[in-house]
């Protein structure tokens, strides 16, 4: 019985000990408040610094350590309260089409940065910071495809001029089309067919009518929700941008909602008129003269009132892009994309249509809270989404349109104003905010400041526990416990992007508790071992042979658990599964292998007959059924 | 030392601690049906502003100030200090479902504003929440299936790595330290937020952790033993682990305690609800997981069995 480890084995736990420590570094070196400085348009270079100096000079606020990236210019300050008076001052200075937007600058030591060590992200509870749960209306997303649909089917069965009775939707993903025979319906369905591979068709008659059931196909209302959600993410990434916050999360949390998480947001009001702009397009053609009054509706475009076709001609979520641009003679334009079967129905539309004037409602989502009464007599509460439209171009076709056309004669301002409005209009579906939480950034720094000084102290107390109950051998479950919270450290930190909220550092104490418990478990076996007269090196090599089960059993059964915790829950329930799985891991790490080692390295193959693990009392040697033990 | 030379006759009393076990479960359930639970924000709906005066607080007049300003509703609890405090409000129906965020800021500040206009105190707004009506509910739904699929993974784990009868055991434990605390919870009402969910959960960790300590204990005991009643076996292994699961729950402790005292308020639910969970799960451990197996006359022979499955993991890495 020699207890020690090969060489090779040393030099690993060494190693990990120094990759640990290392890859937790980066933590000691707090962010710089900083500002980042860019242009909607044009990229920033050297020649804009001046302005800014100037700016921040007339405020009287101290900055250092700019620098000029490729588009953008940043900037240091020396604390928060300086960071949003130089926005403000640079924002005056520079004026509108300037985003400032509020930054954290590392000032981790490049060597640290090139080995890929970097800082622990703090959660919103942390930092202080806004958070949305907004939830997407899968419906109306779904209702908005078949409308598209219906007014598709319209103008395909005119073009073939078949006659139909009539269609219209019966249900949000069901439309029918009646016919006065079966030759037409036939005809028809032959048409339609290849055209809707998404629709299911069916024929059916009731009294003498004979009707074509169109109904989507499950597979495609799934696809359309999970198209709706990125559609919706990546317009509420954009509009974040805009926001000027570092780091912002947008996330997806389950089939219909989104995760928005703004640190350092001051102004909540702000976010939410920003993020809540819920806002679709759809183009419709100006109703012909003479017209049934029943087949348009009148809106107000500059004072003038004009009258715009019921028909959908294409729907906002068919196009891809609005971009502002100066068309070749310089005059400022949107230049509009469009999806492929976009560009063939906008073809549709307007190759007959030369001349007329082409019309995009912005349909501005609200919603309000309705009260009814369920079967059981209670009162439920839904949310009822109404709209608001607004015509917001007017323009006359000049020539058959593809996937790709220009609006023009526009005021420079009009098209600036234009282009985003629409791109954000191309939204797939409205959404709301179903759970808010507004951190503010003093409050933030408390929990932070609280929470740390209670993992010292708990670390403390245990680490004083430890040695004053096992000695030399608790002074190696101590030396493991540090390792431990600076693996934990580093494992967050560098290689699981994982963010540090509230009740993770919770988790990483209660790791801290816990984790000396497979010490503990040794320790008492080798007591044990010791009590009943075995020798000191056997003793240790059969407390840590013999705990071993133990400590796997009990740890994998709580991995397990937190892994469903991990699985199941969102937010703070998240951020404690994750530090408690990974300290689990590490602990176990640290508290059998890294224990070990420094026990093998005071006691390994010594002769000495005592160690130095508290105090034990040596056993009688005696049969175990002896012991005297209440039997009933 | 003390622990280790006294053999503790456990087992002994183990129909008295059964019995008053099951007046405990009792108690909590009927607690939970009649007083249900004191639900935060989370878990229910409305806005909450949390504010920080510069000095002491009094809440009366607090309730007095908003019932002059049209809060009717408003609750005000303090919160961690006697100068921090919460101010409740159920969700405004009148706004539309879209604005009501919108809404909690401005209500937020506007609280803030009138508190500190008519107090003189200096009023810091710390930051508001606002959960809809929707959401809410989802939560407790979640946090339940989440606790019974981590019941159900454990009792097929523990079957696989020991016998049916100690999972039975292990998740009759669980399930007694878990109404406990929920009982407790509602008994005193205690705030049940997320926070708390989450410590409930790590109860279940906690309290697992214990159990297999001591079975994996009965197992060697009932392997390696060969005279005995099963009764004297639970017995001595009782014994045998009784040190480490008296140390490993006082190390726990401490560090609950910490959090407890210097963590701040936020994460003061959270500490408690552990507090009484460690507590009770000790004790489970000992008198409620083997008592169960006991209960289900569990013999030498159930544990024969697994010998070669285990016999992997028995060697040292």
């Amino acid at each position: 019985m020699l207890n020690k480890y090969p060489a090779w084995k040393n030099i690993l736990i060494l190693i990990v000990v120094i990759l640990g420590f290392l890859y937790s570094l980066p933590n000691l070196y707090p962010d710089d408040p900083a500002l980042q400085i860019s242009h909607e348009l044009t990229e920033l270079s050297e020649g804009d610094m001046p302005v800014i100096t100037s700016a921040l000079e007339a405020a009287e606020v101290y900055f250092f350590g700019e620098e000029i990236e490729t588009e953008s210019i940043r900037i240091r300050l020396n604390n928060l309260d300086d960071q949003l008076r130089a926005k403000t001052a640079i924002e005056d200075a520079l004026g509108e089409s300037y985003i400032v937007a509020l930054n954290l600058a590392p000032t981790t030591p490049s060597w640290l940065q090139a080995i890929g060590a970097g800082k622990m992200n703090l959660g919103l509870d942390l930092q202080g910071g806004v958070h949305f749960l907004m939830e997407v209306d899968m419906d109306a997303a779904i209702i908005r495809r078949m409308e598209d649909n219906l007014s598709n089917v319209r103008t395909i069965l005119r073009e073939q001029r078949i006659r139909s009775r009539g269609l219209n939707l019966i249900s949000n993903s069901h439309l029918e089309v009646r016919f006065a025979n079966a030759e037409d319906r036939s005809q028809a369905r032959s048409e339609l067919v290849t055209i809707f591979p998404e629709l299911q068709m069916q024929n059916r008659e009731t009294e003498g009518v004979f009707i074509l059931d169109m109904r989507m196909l499950p597979a495609t209302a799934l696809q359309i929700q999970t198209d709706t959600l990125q559609a919706n993410r990546t317009t509420l990434l954009n509009r974040v941008d805009t926001l000027g916050v570092s780091e912002p999360t947008v996330q997806q949390q389950g089939s219909d909602r989104i995760v928005v998480e703004l640190p350092g947001m001051q102004d909540p009001a702000q976010a939410i008129r920003i993020l809540q702009r819920i806002a679709t397009l759809e183009i419709h053609l100006e109703s012909e003269l003479g017209a049934s009054s029943l087949s348009y509706e009148t809106y107000d475009y500059e004072g003038i009132p004009v009258n715009v076709d019921n028909n959908v001609v294409l729907q906002g979520d068919r196009i891809s892009n609005a971009v502002y641009q100066l068309d070749q003679n310089s005059q400022p334009s949107v230049v509009l994309s469009l999806d492929a079967q976009g560009g063939n129905q906008m073809n549709r539309a307007t190759r007959d249509n030369v001349g007329r004037r082409m019309d995009i409602l912005l349909i501005e989502t609200k919603s309000r809270t309705i009260t009814s009464i369920n079967e059981d007599g209670e009162e439920i509460e839904n949310i009822e989404f109404y709209e608001e439209k607004e015509l917001i171009m007017h323009a006359t076709i000049q020539q058959a349109l593809g996937r790709q056309f220009s609006i023009t004669g526009l005021t420079p301002r009009e098209a600036s104003d234009l282009a985003p409005l629409i791109r954000s209009g191309s939204l797939a579906a409205p959404m709301t905010i179903v759970e808010q939480s507004v951190i503010g950034p003093s409050m933030g720094q408390e929990n932070l400041d609280q929470g740390l000084l209670g993992v010292q102290v708990a670390a403390g107390l245990v680490v004083l526990f430890m040695l004053f109950y096992y000695r030399t051998f608790g002074m190696a479950a101590n030396a493991a416990l540090i390792m431990n919270i600076l693996m934990i450290v580093a494992v967050m930190s560098s290689i699981i992007p994982a963010t540090l909220t509230l009740p993770g550092i919770v988790g990483i104490v209660l790791t801290v508790g816990m984790a000396v418990d497979a010490n503990v478990l040794i320790f008492t076996r080798i007591r044990e071992e010791l009590s009943e007269g075995a020798p000191a090196q056997k003793a240790i090599d059969a407390g840590y042979n013999r705990a071993f089960t133990t400590i796997i059993d009990a740890n994998l059964t709580t991995f397990l658990v937190a892994a469903v915790l991990y699985t199941i829950g969102t937010g703070p329930v998240r951020g404690f599964a994750i530090t408690l799985m990974i300290g689990i891991i590490t602990s176990m790490f640290t508290a059998i292998v890294g224990t070990r080692a420094i026990v093998n390295l005071i006691y390994g193959g010594k002769s000495g007959k005592t160690l130095s693990i508290g105090s034990y009392r040596m056993k009688a040697k005696q049969d175990d059924l002896n012991i005297a033990v209440g039997s009933k | 030392m003390l622990l280790t030379e006294k053999q503790i006759d456990f087992m002994g009393v183990r129909k008295i601690a059964g019995v008053g076990s099951i007046i405990l479960v009792i108690v909590s359930i009927l607690s939970l049906a009649f007083n249900s639970l004191e639900f935060g924000l989370d878990f229910t709906s409305g806005t909450s502003v949390r504010l920080s005066y510069s000095e002491a607080v009094v809440v009366v007049d607090v309730n007095q100030t908003l019932r002059e300003n049209g809060y009717e509703d408003a609750v005000v609890v303090t919160f961690g200090s006697d100068r921090d405090i919460r101010v409740l409000l159920p969700v405004d129906e009148t706004v539309a479902v879209g604005d009501q965020a919108a809404q909690a800021v401005i209500v937020g500040e506007s609280i803030a504003e009138m508190l500190q206009s008519s107090s003189g105190s200096e009023i810091t707004l710390l930051g508001s929440d606002y959960v809809s009506a929707k959401v809410g509910g989802e939560l407790v739904e979640s946090g339940g299936i989440g606790m019974l699929v981590a019941l159900a993974i454990i009792m097929v784990y523990i079957a696989m790595r020991f016998q049916f009868k100690f999972s039975v055991g292990a998740v009759v434990a669980l399930a007694h330290d878990l109404i406990i605390t929920l009982g407790i919870f509602s008994l005193f009402r205690i705030e049940f937020n997320l926070n708390t969910l989450a410590a409930l959960l790590a109860i279940i960790g906690y309290s697992l952790n214990d159990t297999i300590v001591v079975s994996d204990r009965i197992r060697e005991n009932f392997r390696r033993l060969r005279k005995g009643t099963p009764l004297e076996m639970v017995n001595i292994s009782l014994n045998q682990t009784l040190s480490r699961t008296l140390i490993t729950s006082l190390t726990t402790l401490l560090v609950l305690f910490s959090i407890l005292f210097i963590g701040g308020e936020s994460t003061q639910g959270f500490a408690v609800a552990l507090i009484i969970g460690v507590v009770i799960g000790t004790y489970s451990s000992i008198y409620i997981a083997s008592n169960v197996i006991l209960y289900m006359n569990v013999t030498r022979e159930d544990l024969m069995l697994p010998v070669k499955e285990g016999a992997e993991l028995d060697d040292i890495p």
